[in-house]
């Protein structure tokens, strides 16, 4: 099978593979993060918000409760917001990944992040990952996202510090700087 | 806050699903959007040794009409409904139910499928498939079964569903002519569970009622079809008895009072969302606003 | 570049870090070899430990140590210090690191578990078996406070841990006098600040170096450091306590000594590997201290004008199982009570009671909530009942502009200083409020919404808020060789922007850019004397050290650069990074360069420099507390079938005097109200009977979102306080105080014509429809 896209994983794997699916503890999974190809072996009740901040070492992304409610873990799968802490590492495979750490360029802030800093969009910064995945994706989809729709993607998630107000501002005057 | 040990597999076809389920389903659970499964999970409310994962059998995510049923299969993510054009228009409620449903970054994972077979009892999917006499199409090792709602739904968090099974599509009615339809809900902030929930059908024929639907959410163990008020309300001549219809189903109702809402409290509103969603649905019907 | 920074709405320095994911929080240290801890906690709210069987969890692979109190050393085997002791804090009991005889709240750990992964460390609690006798528990306040409540303590008679009377003028003759007393009973219930950032300990020991460092997400690193030198039995000077990047405080993270806190550097001593252990959320709804359940009965006594002779209240306080951090909370809630408002005869007593549930500490606001919910609505009672505008009794009752400072009468604030507001002008900030909020043609407002169905209510409510308090802070300012400017200040960072607004202060004093300030707070390594960030106090306590600091560098830049430039003191001017001769720009050199020359290789220099660099470090120790003040004003509708509420305009009019940085006051100001409005009608713990807590997920203890805070606008008045050389006050805590009381004013007007009368808080949108019932079937009050 010579289109076959995992042509290029150990001969024995594969046969293994083909032969029956069987329940693994842990198994090799390989997905892109944030533009980079990654393999790693890992045990599969390890979600994948750990496996990023752990394996990958990428901590920007964090966990503030661990059962989908506070939206901090949120990243980018395939283009969608989804919460990092309920989706197994394993899960995950074949999957392009874009977490918090992608959005700047070297010392230039994304647009979306500079607003967020003009408009005062965080203070302790713990949840501000997880609002900027979101964020991102929104301006994405949408030129000019309403009021609603902002309030929406926003509503799944939680900050103590700011009041959400300057987080709004920050999305909203990206909408309009950032040339997309 | 990490889950207990379990092995996983991830099947790529139902018939694989199935196999795989015949051999651990009893000590297994099935992993689909995991918006409802990964917290327990990680909570260790529920232990499960193997874990079948779901998500790669792309067979199992579409939606599809065909004649008058919109056929939704078990995996379509409650985004894609969302954004369904065939859903928007064939089967509205569904398409409005769909915005209460947590949030965008939880649609985003969750599917149809998923949000049925949890059966929470303050969830939207499960009331608007009991208000609109969906089906459900089950696979197990002994072939098909289709399943109505009040047959699948069977208690608090409890389905018709043994662990052999896979709940494998969701058969929506196709909206008739001269149908209005509202989807109400009262929750303590936006995207939660719903405090009570209402989903109304009203069909006008001859410039009154003619069919009448009204289901509850979180007021008892499942989705709650006020049969009395829609006997009530159907062919119910010129006049139209929202209010009367709605107090009769909330006293037909036993609901549970919580931290969140007393018993008292849900019933109460149940019976104003009941007398507002009918107020709408049938303003949707093309009927005069009163 | 503006020559003056303070006072200016200036983007953070802090968050270029903080926006690209490299912040580092407890939880992002990462250091080689490090082990995962976990904690088997008590199920009971109230139990004799009879049996720990750990051999189970010991044997599984992964797990390197299973301890329990009996494996602990006897400097931590017993109760943890006692904080903040008081003469009426006759019990002053406190937590043990591990519980080995008695747990006394569900959720109080009994063993420690150290794997080479959480996940394991998780497995191996569920082999750990402990063998209860499950004790009845005291979990009603009332209930515990009565004698013969199942004893929390029991070595105690009963459940009060302290009894405390605060008294100014004759109550008893005021009120024997006066022409109206009106009665109320008020209730707040418990609540938890729940931060996104759970709390977090790594720790690592050096023993070849003697050395223990400690990451704690604390608001005190510089006392736990304190603390864990005495505890552990190392010299202060080899442990480290760094409280890095901290995802949110709100008061519970300043209390000292958390369990944990302990066990883990000592675990990571005895192990010789990092320790790291990060609370999980269900974990900080029963380890996490909590606060706000107060009942008070109150009373206020006017004269047929409105004014008021005399305000007594008698309330209880609940402390949970413990009282480490002491009396604050009360006694700020009876000295907050008072307000803005002339009492001259007072009483608040209170006892302070014992129950098997989680402890409790200062939670944003600390008391002061709860004394203004009790005041504004005794004053809205009054209005009513004299039918009195509600503004206009307000007025007739404020302390006046010319009447500070103003004593009152005796009390002692939580400082152990007799309570005197320094400065504040009441009446100005209550007219801007009403003004903001339309109050004038409110009635014609509200008629309007009326008609169309509509039942919305104006609310308002004003407080002073006590910050600013001692001890001390201080900071050490250093100019280097590059030009930048280095501060390091004791008070540690959880979003307040320190490192901004500390920077503003010196990049005016310096004449630098404020990016080339870079500040360093929260570390005993790098500053090593200080008190924490708590009460509203770093801005003004550690600020004004900080402009001390940076005064001091000033004067030795110009001395240093006055003989560079072979010109006096005073002709010279700092800008732009440079000092020069005034009028002559040319005559002009960096400020790195002076800090050089201020640290020559070879020579001599001058003994009036008082030693080499630029460099001071000071301290600022306030006489007492600042007085800041404001009010709050919003419209609330009300749907009266669900019970669901909504702000359409929310105003707040904030003094604390002189603001460093407007865009980060008024982003503490709207978290602030966030939070207040979580208080008011979405966040209640909930225990049941046993002492079980029912809500210990972000699923039952319901945090508002973007849907449920309305935009606020927010305006100032400036009343500089004489108490500090920038003449500032505190405000971190200024959001969240008056909010219930907003709220329940707010209610009270909109379902006026039902007569309903809040007074308790936390509301729901069925307890509101309860409310409503009630007030529709009872009697028409006399």
């Amino acid at each position: 099978m010579s289109n076959d896209p995992q042509a290029t994983a150990a001969p024995l794997t594969r046969r293994v593979r083909r032969r029956r699916r069987e329940p693994q503890s842990a198994l090799p999974v390989r997905l892109t993060v944030n533009g980079q190809p990654v393999e790693r072996q890992v045990e599969v009740r390890k979600t994948l918000a750990d496996f990023l901040r752990e394996d990958l070492g990428l901590t920007g992304t964090h966990l503030g409760c661990e059962h989908g409610v506070c939206g901090a873990c949120t990243i980018l799968l395939n283009g969608e917001p989804v919460r990092s802490c309920l989706i197994f590492a394993v899960q995950a495979e074949g999957t392009t990944i874009e977490t918090v750490e992608a959005l700047a360029s070297g010392e230039t802030l994304h647009p979306l992040q500079a607003a967020f800093r003009e408009y005062h969009g965080l203070q302790c910064g713990f949840c501000t990952a997880g609002f900027l995945m979101s964020a991102l994706a929104l301006l994405r989809a949408q030129r000019q996202p309403t009021d609603e729709q902002i309030t929406e993607t926003l509503g799944g998630h939680l900050c103590r510090c700011t009041g959400y107000q300057g987080i709004v501002d920050a999305v909203r005057a990206a909408a309009r700087t950032w040339e997309r | 806050m990490k889950p207990a040990p379990f092995r996983y597999v991830a099947p790529r076809s139902v018939d694989e699903t199935l196999a795989l389920l015949a051999e651990h389903g009893a000590e297994g659970k099935i992993l689909a959007g995991g918006q409802s499964l990964v917290p327990l999970l990680n909570m260790r409310l529920a232990r499960p040794q193997v874990i079948v994962d779901i998500n790669r059998v792309k067979s199992l995510a579409y939606i599809r009409r065909r004649g008058d049923l919109v056929h939704i299969g078990a995996l379509t993510r409650q985004a894609a409904v969302e954004a369904s054009a065939v859903v928007r228009r064939y089967v509205p409620l569904l398409g409005e139910a769909i915005r209460f449903v947590g949030h965008p970054q939880i649609r985003s994972r969750g599917t149809v499928g998923g949000s049925i077979a949890h059966a929470d009892p303050s969830a939207e999917l499960p009331a608007v498939l009991a208000a609109l006499g969906g089906q459900v199409v089950v696979r197990g090792p002994s072939g098909e079964r289709v399943l109505s709602a009040g047959e699948f739904f069977t208690g608090y968090l409890t389905t018709a569903l043994d662990s052999a099974e896979l709940l494998a599509e969701v058969r929506f009615p196709v909206a008739g002519g001269r149908t209005g339809h509202a989807f109400l809900e009262v929750a303590r902030r936006h995207g939660d569970f719903a405090l009570v929930g209402v989903a109304a059908v009203i069909q006008r024929a001859d410039g009154k009622i003619g069919a009448a639907r009204l289901t509850f959410t979180g007021v008892g163990p499942g989705p709650v079809r006020a049969t009395e008020a829609e006997a009530l309300l159907s062919g119910s001549g010129p006049g139209r008895p929202f209010a009367e219809a709605a107090r009769a189903a909330a006293a037909g109702l036993d609901p549970d009072g919580d931290i969140h809402a007393s018993a008292q409290y849900r019933r109460e509103v149940a019976s104003t969302l009941a007398r507002r969603a009918l107020d709408l649905a049938w303003q949707r019907s093309g009927g005069a606003a009163r | 570049m503006p020559t003056r920074w303070f006072g200016e709405r200036i983007p953070r320095n802090e968050d270029p870090r903080l926006l690209t994911g490299r912040g580092m929080y407890v939880d992002d240290v990462r250091r080689p070899g490090t082990l995962h801890a976990a904690f088997y906690r008590s199920p009971h709210a109230h139990a004799r430990i009879l049996r720990i069987a750990t051999d189970q969890a010991k044997a599984l692979p992964g797990v390197v140590a299973v301890v329990t109190a009996q494996d602990l050393p006897e400097r931590i085997r017993g109760p943890l210090p006692k904080l903040i002791p008081h003469p009426a804090l006759v019990h002053h009991k406190t937590q043990v690191a591990l519980a080995g005889e008695v747990v006394r709240h569900v959720g109080e750990p009994i063993a420690l578990v150290v794997a080479e992964s959480r996940y394991i460390a998780e497995d191996a609690l569920e082999l750990i078996a402990v063998e209860f006798e499950v004790l009845p528990a005291a979990v009603d306040l009332e209930a515990a406070a009565k004698p013969g409540a199942p004893r929390v303590h029991a070595d105690m008679a009963d459940n009060i841990a302290a009894h405390h009377i605060q008294r100014a003028g004759n109550v008893e003759e005021a009120f024997a006098k006066a022409p109206h007393v009106f009665r109320e009973r008020f209730t707040m219930d418990r609540g938890s600040s729940s931060p996104i950032e759970t709390r977090g300990v790594v720790a690592e020991w050096d023993p070849r170096s003697h050395q223990l460092t400690v990451w704690d997400s604390t608001q005190a690193p510089i006392r736990i450091r304190n603390y864990l030198s005495d505890l552990l039995g190392l010299p202060q000077a080899n442990v480290r306590v760094i409280a890095p990047d901290i995802g949110g405080g709100f008061g519970p993270k300043i209390m000292m000594c958390y369990p944990e806190e302990i066990s883990i550097p000592w675990a990571a001593m005895m192990l010789e590997r990092p320790v790291k252990w990060i609370e999980d959320r269900r974990e900080h709804f029963v380890a996490t201290n909590h606060e706000r359940l107060q009942i008070h009965d109150a009373e206020i006594a006017v004269d047929t004008d409105g004014r008021i002779l005399g305000v007594r209240t008698t309330y209880l306080h609940d402390c949970g199982a413990y009282c480490a951090y002491g009396l604050t909370v009360p006694i700020v809630s009876g000295t907050t009570l008072p307000g803005p408002y002339k009492i001259p005869n007072y009483h608040a007593e209170y006892r302070a009671v014992f129950a098997n549930k989680t402890q409790t500490s200062p939670y944003r606001g600390a008391g002061r909530p709860h004394g203004v919910f009790v005041m504004e609505r005794l004053m809205d009672r009054v209005a009513r009942e004299l039918g009195i505008d509600r503004a206009e009794v307000r007025r007739r009752n404020f302390i006046q502009p010319h009447e500070f400072p103003y004593d009152l009468g005796g009390l002692i604030y939580q400082d152990g200083v007799r309570l005197v507001y320094d400065s504040g002008n009441y009446p100005e900030v209550f007219r801007k409020t009403l003004d903001h909020i339309g109050y004038a043609d409110w009635a014609a407002q509200k008629a309007r919404y009326r008609r169309e169905g509509r039942r919305v209510g104006l609310g308002f409510a004003f407080y002073v808020e006590g910050t600013g308090i001692g001890p001390y802070e201080g900071c050490r300012i250093t100019v280097e060789p590059s030009g930048k400017v280095y501060v390091a200040t004791s008070v540690g960072t959880q979003g307040q922007g320190h490192y901004t607004s500390f920077a503003q202060i010196v990049a005016d004093a310096l004449g630098t850019d404020v990016r080339d300030v870079i500040v360093t707070t929260g570390d005993s390594g790098a500053f090593g004397w200080g008190t924490g960030t708590f009460a509203s106090r770093a801005a003004v306590v550690a600020g004004n050290a900080v402009a001390l600091a940076a005064g001091a560098v000033r004067q030795k830049t110009l001395q240093v650069a006055a003989t560079l430039l072979e010109a006096r003191g005073d002709d010279l001017e700092l800008a732009e990074g440079k000092v020069f001769v005034r009028g002559v720009p040319g005559r002009a050199v960096m400020l790195g360069q002076v800090a050089a020359a201020a640290n020559p290789l070879r020579g001599v220099i001058p003994q009036e420099w008082e030693g080499p660099g630029l460099e001071a470090t000071r301290y600022f120790a306030p006489p007492s507390g600042a007085f800041a003040a404001g009010c709050h004003a919003a419209l609330v509708e009300v749907d009266t079938e669900t019970g669901l509420i909504r702000f359409l305009r929310y105003v707040v009019v904030h003094d604390c005097g002189p603001v460093i940085n407007p865009m980060i006051l008024e982003g503490q100001v709207r978290g602030g109200v966030a939070q207040g409005i979580g208080n008011a009608f979405y966040e209640k713990l909930v225990y049941d009977e046993q002492g079980q807590l029912l809500t210990q997920t972000f699923m039952d203890y319901l945090l508002p979102t973007v849907a449920e805070v309305p935009a606020v606008e927010v305006d100032h008045v400036e009343t500089p306080s004489p108490l500090n050389p920038l003449g500032i006050k505190g405000a971190g805590e200024a959001g969240v105080i008056p909010v219930p009381a907003l709220v329940a004013s707010a209610l009270d007007d909109a379902l006026s014509e039902e007569g309903v009368r809040i007074t308790e808080m936390p509301l729901s949108p069925s307890r509101l429809r309860e409310i409503l019932r009630e007030a529709q079937t009872a009697p028409t009050p006399a």
